[in-house]
């Protein structure tokens, strides 16, 4: 295993901080970590992010990398071990094709949903329910979206295994039941409970708190 | 719907549509071709797919989808977005074109130059600028082709003037000295900026902005000029002019027909 000088700027709450902090927990590399206050920014995030100045950061000997999809492509590449994506071109092309999935059609939705009421918040959630059964759909046959074991799709839907509970109890309307989603509802469970995942998710009652203050400063905005 | 109208209305170019549509194709199509992509001479995104499919020398057939149409075959092999390019390998279908342009990379590893850089760091540091690109920057100063009005104008010259600069600043580091981002040869990055080089040239000519300007981002203009003239380039890139009179006989058909929301236009397709 690769030696190296491993760093990661993250915020707490982040998923995108916390797919990195999988990802590097599958291969077994050693980091510090830097909690950074996105209202007071360290001059470190911003040399090492000066285009998005943003979290998450990874930096490995010196060498900034930025954007979590990015840096999880490089931490498999680097670290040969426990592999996240398969060996054959066409899974692999999969594979990335469902992460991209996640960040152009089923989270979009999602958030919109979280932070909006009444109509608006109908019709993201019609669409929301429409791309859920989609991953519904490709997960029969397999307990993962990589198949036997957690791999790159997984990581970067997972943060949707602990977000939309919270956001179930928050706007009460609920996403993914067990009659709809009974393959969705098996992968959450396998995936939170897994070695890699378990004890890594942020405080509930503290993401709780967070959240709730962030769709009622979004439902006031709306309604000036 | 759409397709019949156009071709036979008097007033529309008829070179517009001398691509032949999909049920044509599909009558050639009887040997059984193991590679197909479907994608239209307009799209940036599907020449990428064709850029790395030229770079590598493989044959392919090209399915040419028709604006304002989609094909079964398309809406079979992408039902998640319906959208060009679709690279078919053994009736296995692959979508979206920095996917796409990957999976060349690793299926024909041994034939002509890495599209990929190598090394680890040097391809985080493409697919960051190709997030960049796709993500921040193209897709909105593209819809504002949508209205040549003022307000447009001056969002796409904000953006252009915001992002051009970063890649000015990146192609050293990327090219090291070299022609192309990727090095020698043309790359995964170089694929990804160039592919909008077409537009990007129609855009100057509608709207009068310097988007490519050589006081402003001298390396890239040499870079563009590079980068079109490549063979692999060359035959795939549309002229800015044809892609003016693409843009006008869309803008035509939407003042014409205001109940038509969904136009599926190449321009939008990934």
């Amino acid at each position: 295993m690769e030696k190296g000088d491993v760093k990661l700027f993250g915020i707490w709450s982040s998923p995108f901080v916390l797919i990195v902090k999988w990802a590097l927990r599958i291969k077994g590399v050693e980091y510090e970590y830097i909690e950074e206050d996105l209202s007071n920014k360290s001059n470190l995030l911003l040399e090492y992010n000066p285009v998005h100045k943003k979290v998450p950061v990874m930096v490995h000997n010196g060498k900034p990398i930025a954007e979590s999809a990015v840096i999880l492509e490089y931490i498999e590449e680097t670290w040969k071990n426990n592999p996240i994506l398969p060996d054959d071109p066409y899974e692999r092309a999969m594979a990335r094709f469902w992460c991209k999935f996640v960040v152009d059609k089923l989270s979009p939705p999602i958030w919109r949903l979280f932070i909006s009421q009444g109509k608006e918040q109908e019709e993201a959630y019609a669409l929301a329910i429409e791309n859920l059964k989609i991953l519904e759909q490709e997960l029969q046959g397999k307990m993962f979206f990589c198949g036997e074991t957690i791999g790159l799709a997984d990581i970067s839907i997972g943060p949707l295994a602990y977000v939309m509970p919270i956001y179930e109890e928050i706007t009460k309307l609920k996403m993914v039941d067990a009659e709809r989603f009974p393959l969705l509802c098996a992968w959450m469970e396998a995936f939170l409970n897994s070695p890699v995942v378990k004890d890594s998710l942020p405080p509930g009652e503290k993401l709780l708190l967070k959240y709730r203050a962030l769709r009622e400063s979004f439902l006031a905005k709306g309604n000036k | 719907m759409l397709t019949s109208k156009a071709t036979s209305d008097p007033r529309l170019p008829s070179n517009i549509f001398l691509h032949s549509n999909f049920r044509e194709n599909t009558e050639r199509m009887a040997g059984d071709l193991e590679l197909k992509l479907l994608g239209s001479w307009a799209s940036p995104f599907a020449m990428r797919a064709r850029i790395a499919l030229n770079l590598k020398g493989v044959g392919y057939e090209l399915l040419k989808e028709v604006s304002g149409t989609k094909s079964e075959l398309l809406l079979k092999s992408n039902p998640v977005y319906k959208k060009i390019p679709v690279l078919i390998h053994h009736g296995k279908p692959i979508c979206e074109s920095m996917i796409i342009v990957q999976y060349i990379d690793e299926v024909w590893a041994a034939a002509g130059p890495s599209i990929l850089p190598s090394d680890p760091y040097e391809r985080a540091i493409a697919r960051f600028w190709i997030v960049y690109i796709d993500d921040k920057w193209f897709p909105s100063s593209l819809r504002t082709l949508r209205g040549l009005n003022e307000e447009a104008k001056a969002e796409a010259e904000e953006q252009l003037a915001n992002a051009l600069p970063l890649l000015e600043d990146a192609f050293p580091k990327c090219s090291k000295g070299k022609d192309f981002f990727g090095g020698e040869t043309i790359g995964y990055l170089d694929i990804a900026l160039g592919c909008y080089l077409g537009w990007i040239k129609a855009i100057e000519k509608m709207t009068g902005i310097k988007a490519l300007d050589e006081a402003k981002t001298p390396t890239l203009v040499g870079w563009a000029e590079r980068f079109c003239s490549g063979d692999a380039v060359k035959e795939v890139m549309p002229e800015a002019d044809e892609l003016i009179e693409f843009t006008k006989l869309i803008q035509a058909i939407m003042n014409a027909a205001p109940g038509r929301q969904n136009m599926h236009v190449s321009k939008n397709d990934r």
